[in-house]
């Protein structure tokens, strides 16, 4: 825990306190609060063993792994993260709960295994839906409906979501997706002769906020730099196109495409751009700073320098 | 001293349960490693007698509005219906299919007692039930109202309501008007029960699009759900009190039973024992509702753990799963591979001891795919109650699916969802289409098996309403399957001729003469299980009044104990089996 967050001079504004918070803090209460607001209001959780087995996964993989890795237990806050996203997104068929502990398990040692320069390539999260969607579509799926499709779980979501982006200096990736999103699907929906609601539709779900506020945004996942980090997203949202006018064209893709283009499509482009960053990057010239030990989420960085260029991932 | 690995050796060593998970992911995706208990003898076959018993209905969907062309494979994609009734009183169980476009009949098959079935509706006058103006038929329910002692038939509609007073058990007269039910309810299901106890058979209808929506002339687009999983915006059901002289009365807010949650189908038992019956509620879009019935004064709504998870309920079958002597229910659900895993409920009542229902549903049972009607009866005469489930939403093209149309919409702000307009155009694309039935064969703790394939459940129909029934009296549970705009399906049953059964045909004298609402329980050495007379149980559907026990080997019963609607209980001690038995309820 830095010091910024311990540590708060008695003699500094709460506006103060609050902007010195650690993020990654932040982050970690607001992703609870949405599963306890989404569980109590539209009992997402299905079963708070889903909830138990997905957090005693990620944390204990990430605690034996990073012990294993790096001789010593890291701070288990991004591990929990993933552990409610999890819970929050995959819907396991029947009362299975083993697609909840391999869910777990591969966000986790995923960052151990598919790395490049000491970098993990993939938000955990987003691999290992994505994945176990390819490999085991006939039992799992993505929980994409019980949110009620109110305005209210929608204001939550933004409103938190532009806290948390703005804090983390993420908001422009954020921003740059949707407006792609937008611009893409209505183009879509015009070439292919088809109203243009129902492709507009599904960003007005809060499951599409998470991905758009929570995943997409990843500081330890995305590219260095404020212009390529929007190119990125416009290229996500582009591939997320083509899923989509594969799908409306019928192509047989696997179950994932059709079922989470948007999943697929950061699980596709967000590893090459983080590897096509690092190789131009070159080689750090000293010990990078463990990303496995470092939050998903990096602590406050001077303004004006982006995440990416503060060292933080 | 043991040298710690290099970093390139442990991360090596990390990647190999790391790839050995995607493989068991591979692996665990055709199925659980270990396989279920043996089910090469289920202790039963079905037999497609369809065509061998002469019934050739087919049903036919309704059309629309063109304002919701877009949509209209969906909003069409109700209205077949099977319902059980003996309404001519030769002792054998008639049957009644509804149609849904106008100017198609309905069709009530008349049981010829040898095996084969002849339709009689027309002279009846119970076919010209789709025309415009008044609406198109969704589905029956048949009860003795005025208790007269013929069977009596609710047809609901999308529409008015018809209730046909059976004459002299060869003809019917609509006497809707005269009973104050002429109302417009775009309604899938209905039941009969006796709330008050008072000896008169009182009317449940549920209600799915709003009341005030005529779906051929509409003003508006939006009459969809407002959320795909807590749709509240749907149609009022209706609780309507036999006040007697063949008259209703409203009494939905007086009760507080006006649930507008897109009701598709309601069942009705004392689910707490204290003597009178309560109202079960499958809601599509939503989460299940339980009424409570405080002394039928009023309704109270409890969550009873129902509320653990909002899905989208088709249907509400009531059985005794694990012959503890308790009415469960089982709730049919939607399931789509890689996109929607609602998981059907299958809830064990706890009401007495913790005023719970607790879902127990996991494995092949959660699952059946896109589920409609379902139904818990003895198919093999074991003792213990199997499960049939029908499958499958939308049959068009079999080579696409609408699913990830659907799922643009589904997640979307209600705004978008609620109107029509806004959905996807399904043209010819099916949606769940081409789904087998399920039927699972109860192997107590160690779970259910689907045996459909075993069993010979071939079909791929888009099943709807699924009705149990001994239509030729001989012990064996047959299955009738009403499918959407498609023919009807009748298995004939064959259960394992080892085993013993009992069946019971009640009549009431202070109850409702269709003693709707009558539980049984049969004892006999270990066994102890219960059933329910019931007045519409499933979705669109209507078991046989007569209540059928399989034994087993046991040959004897130690005592039956009947509890009577009107509060009476009633025992019968060591009846004979293998035979039908008719109880008449004690005058006093």
């Amino acid at each position: 825990m830095t010091e910024l967050a311990t540590a708060p001079s008695a003699s500094l504004s709460w506006k103060e306190r609050a902007r010195r918070i650690d993020p990654r803090y932040l982050i970690a209460f607001l992703i609870t609060l949405v599963l306890v607001v989404a569980q109590v209001r539209y009992h997402v959780v299905g079963g708070y063993e889903r909830l138990a087995v997905a957090l005693l996964t990620c944390t204990v993989a990430e605690a034996l792994l990073s012990w294993f890795d790096r001789g010593k237990v890291v701070n288990l806050q991004s591990a929990y993260i993933s552990g409610i996203s999890l819970t929050l997104l995959e819907k396991p068929q029947g009362a299975a709960l083993w697609p909840i502990a391999l869910g777990g398990w591969l966000a986790i040692s995923s960052k151990y295994v598919l790395r490049y320069r000491e970098n993990h390539l993939w938000n955990p999260t987003n691999f290992a839906i994505v994945t176990l969607l390819l490999a085991a579509p006939e039992r799992i799926s993505v929980l994409s409906h019980q949110w009620g499709n109110d305005l209210a779980t929608n204001l939550v979501i933004w409103t938190f979501g532009l806290v948390i982006a703005s804090r983390v200096r993420v908001l422009h990736i954020t921003l740059t997706y949707v407006a792609s999103f937008f611009v893409l699907n209505t183009l879509r929906s015009v070439v292919l002769g088809q109203p243009i609601l129902p492709e507009i539709a599904p960003i007005t779900g809060p499951m599409y906020q998470l991905f758009v506020f929570f995943m997409i945004t990843d500081p330890r996942t995305v590219v260095r730099g404020r212009r390529p980090q929007m190119i990125v997203a416009v290229i996500i949202a582009l591939v997320e196109a083509m899923i989509r006018l594969a799908s409306d064209q019928g192509w047989p893709l696997p179950t994932a495409f059709n079922a989470a283009p948007a999943l697929v499509a950061l699980w596709l482009v967000g590893p090459v751009a983080k590897w096509i960053d690092l190789r131009h990057a070159g080689p750090r010239k000293q010990a990078p700073v463990p990303s496995l030990e470092a939050p998903a989420v990096p602590p406050p960085v001077a303004r004006g320098s982006s995440p990416a260029a503060s060292g933080a991932r | 001293m043991i040298h710690r690995p290099t970093q390139p050796v442990r991360r090596a060593i990390i990647a190999v349960p790391f790839l050995a998970a995607i493989g068991l992911a591979f692996r665990l995706n055709s199925g659980p490693i270990r396989a279920p208990a043996d089910a090469a003898n289920p202790g039963f076959v079905f037999n497609d007698a369809t065509k061998a018993a002469g019934i050739t209905f087919v049903h036919h969907r309704p059309s629309f509005d063109s304002k919701i062309t877009n949509v209209e494979p969906h909003v069409a994609a109700l209205g077949a219906s099977v319902s059980v009734a003996d309404f001519d009183g030769d002792g054998w169980p008639d049957l009644y299919f509804t149609n849904s476009r106008f100017g198609e009949p309905n069709a009530l098959y008349r049981n010829k007692g040898d095996g084969t079935f002849e339709d009689v509706a027309a002279s009846a006058g119970v076919a010209d039930l789709n025309r415009p103006g008044e609406g198109v038929s969704m589905g029956s329910v048949w009860g003795d109202f005025d208790n007269d002692g013929r069977e009596d038939l609710l047809v609901y509609r999308y529409g008015y309501l018809a209730l046909l007073k059976n004459v002299d058990g060869k003809r019917f007269e609509d006497v809707t008007q005269a009973a104050g039910l002429h109302r417009w309810v775009n309604s899938n299901g209905a039941i009969w029960f006796d709330y008050d106890r008072d000896g008169l058979l009182d009317l449940y209808v549920t209600a799915y699009f709003r009341s005030d929506i005529d779906l051929w002339h509409l003003t508006t687009t939006r009459i969809m759900h407002n959320s795909f999983e807590f749709a509240d915006n749907g149609g009022k059901n209706l609780l309507f009190h036999n006040v007697g002289g063949g008259r209703f009365e409203d009494v939905t807010d007086k009760l507080g039973v006006g649930s507008t949650r897109w009701t598709l189908a309601a069942a009705s038992a004392d689910f707490d024992e204290d003597g009178w019956p309560d109202l079960y509620l499958a809601n599509d879009y939503g989460p299940e509702e339980l009424f409570l019935n405080d002394h039928g004064r009023r309704f109270v709504p409890v969550t009873a753990g129902l509320a653990s998870e909002s899905k989208s309920g088709m249907a509400v079958a009531l059985g005794d799963v694990f012959n503890r002597g308790r009415l469960d229910a089982f709730v049919t659900n939607i399931s789509e591979r890689g996109y929607l895993f609602q998981n059907n409920n299958l809830r064990l009542n706890r009401m007495v001891d913790s005023k719970r229902f607790v879902n127990v549903a996991e494995g092949e049972v959660a699952d059946a795919g896109w589920a409609w009607g379902a139904q818990f009866g003895d198919l093999n005469n074991d003792g213990m109650n199997e499960l049939f489930v029908a499958n499958g939403f939308i049959s068009a093209d079999p080579n696409t699916s609408y699913w990830y149309a659907m799922s643009k919409i589904a997640g979307a702000n209600g705004r978008f969802f609620e109107d029509a307009a806004t959905w996807p155009p399904f043209g010819n694309t099916s949606l769940s289409g081409f789904e087998r039935s399920r039927v699972y064969l109860n192997r107590g703790v160690a779970g259910w098996t689907d045996v459909a394939a075993r069993v010979g459940a071939t079909d791929t129909y888009d099943g709807r309403a699924v009705a149990f029934a001994d239509l030729e009296n001989r012990g064996a549970i047959d299955v009738i399957v009403a499918n959407q705009n498609q023919p009807v399906t009748l298995y004939r049953t064959t259960p394992d001729s080892a085993n013993h059964w009992v069946a019971f045909h009640l009549i009431g004298t202070r109850s409702n003469r269709s003693a709707i609402g009558a539980e049984v329980v049969v004892e006999s050495g270990d066994l102890r299980q219960r059933r329910i007379v019931d007045g519409g149980m499933g979705f669109a559907s209507q078991n046989d009044r007569r209540l059928h026990f399989g034994l087993g080997r046991r040959e004897w019963v130690d005592r039956v104990v009947i509890h009577w609607p009107s509060g009476a209980e009633q025992v019968v001690q060591h009846p004979l089996v293998d035979r039908l038995l008719t109880v008449t309820e004690p005058a006093r």
